[in-house]
């Protein structure tokens, strides 16, 4: 694989963030410092608490950070999600019941004003990288959970963000599902050569799907270790069971353990 | 060789007629309406009774509990009228009459309804406005909210006829003062209903649009009015009920020439009660007929909608 120096996605410096409650601060997110490059898979790994869906939030600025700096596509967050520069899957797929799978995908299109034959392509070929043309003219309710998230994923592809942003979006499917899920996800990263920051707390998730892995502790949330992993960019399921696999897993799991106090 | 199973049958035997009315709303229904007619007819029987007691001790005849039913569900002016005599009176008004005659109940019942009508479609305008002003100004919500709840703590049998009194002192009369009435309160569930379903949408699905920087206008045509639509429809089966009472009420204090409200004064005047019940009945079959319409829009709207398979 050739090194090139590569552009930074998102850059953190001694990003804080503090939620005021009626039982004192929370300190969501302590002086996280991080790099994410172009073409990167990285994932947030941690117990829940750690922080690791309010720094993705804060990416996408859907929370504002208190101190500390935080660059998006080199602009702020707010400016970056003014430009729509980045394709957010949320923990539910989040489609609006009253529109067809075809309309849910289209609606990010909608909102950005595309013309009508823009948005059927778009659309199109989105459903069709994940695995579900034919079911245009169906509800949401009619589809299981696995493709309602596939949706998602196409609704977020079809903007044609080079930033994706995940929060644990396989998180409530059953294994087979997620497994599978997993695989796509890889390949069509693989395919695309977008940046994906996937926010999980499941380990071989991390580890099979990722090129860096952020590990954090909670309380107050911190990174405790980036772990990076250079595996083949055309991995399959089966690469779970190899020993640089459980190497890799082995250590984010040290590294869970160190950052987690039981005591409380 | 061969094994033989005992096959369970795959369709259940058609259900008898009981059965089968009892699975639906129908046959709960029925029993309870039959249990009322029945119900009204001993009403009747005791009410009228003493008039009838009277006339006989007068004539001084001999009665029996057989003639004294006869006639006390047969009298010009009952205390109580009859079921049947309420359905011949309304058979009578409303097919038996053309329908511009003054005498006619569909007449009648067409000035009450276009005036419900007239206010329920400004009500519901109004209420929505009011909800959307709400939902988006924070400001409106603390200064509004208040007025809005303490609106319908105001009797409208005492406020119905100030309105209708003010109004014809400049000059307008008729329709529009009712319709008026009717909007005061239509508004209510219907502003109740939006402010609730225009912030129904999840923090997910908020959250979602957000990402997409989307304008408050996009915000609030793709996401918030869609997620509102089934409490609107609920509102407005509340608000069309409302808008024909507001309407009724409004014909009574000037002792309008017509409309159900009239017929009801009217008869009250002159002791027909037949008449008002015939009236009253009418009334309440306009009112069931005009939420069940709502209520046919509203599945037909869902299932459009896919929110309702």
């Amino acid at each position: 694989m050739p090194e090139t120096t590569k552009r930074n996605v998102v850059t953190c410096e001694d990003l804080s963030l503090t939620f005021e409650t009626a039982d004192g601060p929370v300190f969501a997110l302590s002086e996280i410092n991080l790099q994410v490059s172009q073409g990167e898979f990285v994932s947030f790994i941690g117990p829940s608490g750690c922080g690791k869906t309010t720094l993705l939030r804060t990416i996408a600025d859907l929370e504002k950070s208190t101190s500390g700096s935080i660059l998006v596509n080199g602009v702020t967050p707010e400016a970056a999600r003014m430009n729509r520069d980045y394709g957010y899957v949320f923990q539910a797929s989040a489609l609006y019941p009253w529109r067809t799978i075809e309309n849910n995908v289209a609606l990010p299109l909608e909102i950005m004003g595309l013309a009508k034959a823009e948005r059927d392509a778009r659309v199109a070929k989105n459903l069709a990288l994940v695995d579900l043309l034919g079911f245009e003219n169906k509800f949401p309710w009619q589809l299981s959970g696995g493709m309602q998230q596939r949706v998602s994923i196409a609704r977020a592809l079809c903007l044609e963000p080079e930033l994706l942003l995940m929060d644990e979006p396989f998180g409530a499917l059953d294994e087979i599902v997620r497994d599978h899920l997993n695989e796509q996800l890889l390949r069509l990263w693989n395919k695309t050569n977008k940046t994906v920051i996937f926010v999980t707390h499941s380990i071989p998730e991390a580890v099979f799907l990722s090129t860096k892995i952020v590990v954090m502790s909670p309380r107050p949330g911190r990174i405790i270790d980036v772990i990076d992993c250079g595996f083949a960019r055309d991995r399959t399921l089966e690469f779970r069971e190899s020993p640089e696999f459980l190497e890799v897993a082995h250590r984010v799991r040290e590294g869970l353990r160190a950052g987690h106090s039981y005591d409380d | 060789m061969m094994t033989s199973v005992t096959q369970q049958p795959l369709v259940q035997p058609p259900a008898g007629i009981g059965t089968r009315l009892f699975a639906g709303n129908t046959g709960p229904v029925t029993v309870i309406l039959l249990l009322f007619v029945a119900i009204w007819y001993a009403g009747a029987v005791y009410l009228n009774a003493p008039w009838q007691i009277d006339i006989y001790e007068r004539a001084k005849v001999d009665w029996t509990l057989g003639d004294l039913v006869h006639e006390t569900l047969r009298q010009e002016r009952p205390v109580l009228p009859a079921p049947h005599q309420v359905l011949v009176e309304m058979n009578e008004t409303i097919f038996g009459k053309r329908i511009t005659s003054k005498r006619s109940l569909v007449y009648h019942t067409w000035v009450t309804l276009s005036s419900a009508f007239l206010g329920f479609v400004i009500g519901t305008l109004l209420g929505g406005l009011i909800a959307v002003g709400i939902v988006h100004v924070v400001s409106l919500e603390k200064s509004l909210m208040p007025w809005v709840i303490s609106s319908q703590t105001i009797p409208i049998l005492a406020l119905a006829p100030m309105i209708i009194v003010v109004l014809g002192a400049i000059g307008l009369k008729g329709l529009v003062p009712k319709a008026i009435i009717s909007t005061y309160l239509c508004f209510f569930p219907v502003t109740i209903g939006m402010v609730k379903g225009l912030r129904s949408p999840n923090p997910l699905q908020m959250d979602l649009i957000r990402t997409y920087s989307a304008s408050k206008w996009q915000i609030f045509w793709m996401l918030r009015f869609p997620s509102s639509v089934p409490f609107l429809f609920t509102s407005l089966k509340v608000a069309i009920a409302a808008s024909l009472v507001g309407a009724i009420v409004g014909e009574m204090p000037t002792g309008a020439q017509a409309g159900l409200g009239a017929r009801l004064l009217a008869g009250s005047y002159y002791g027909q009660t037949i008449q008002i019940w015939s009236a009253l009945v009418t009334a309440a079959l306009v009112a069931a007929l005009m939420v069940a319409l709502i209520g046919w829009i509203e599945r037909l709207t869902l299932k459009r909608m896919g929110l309702q398979p």
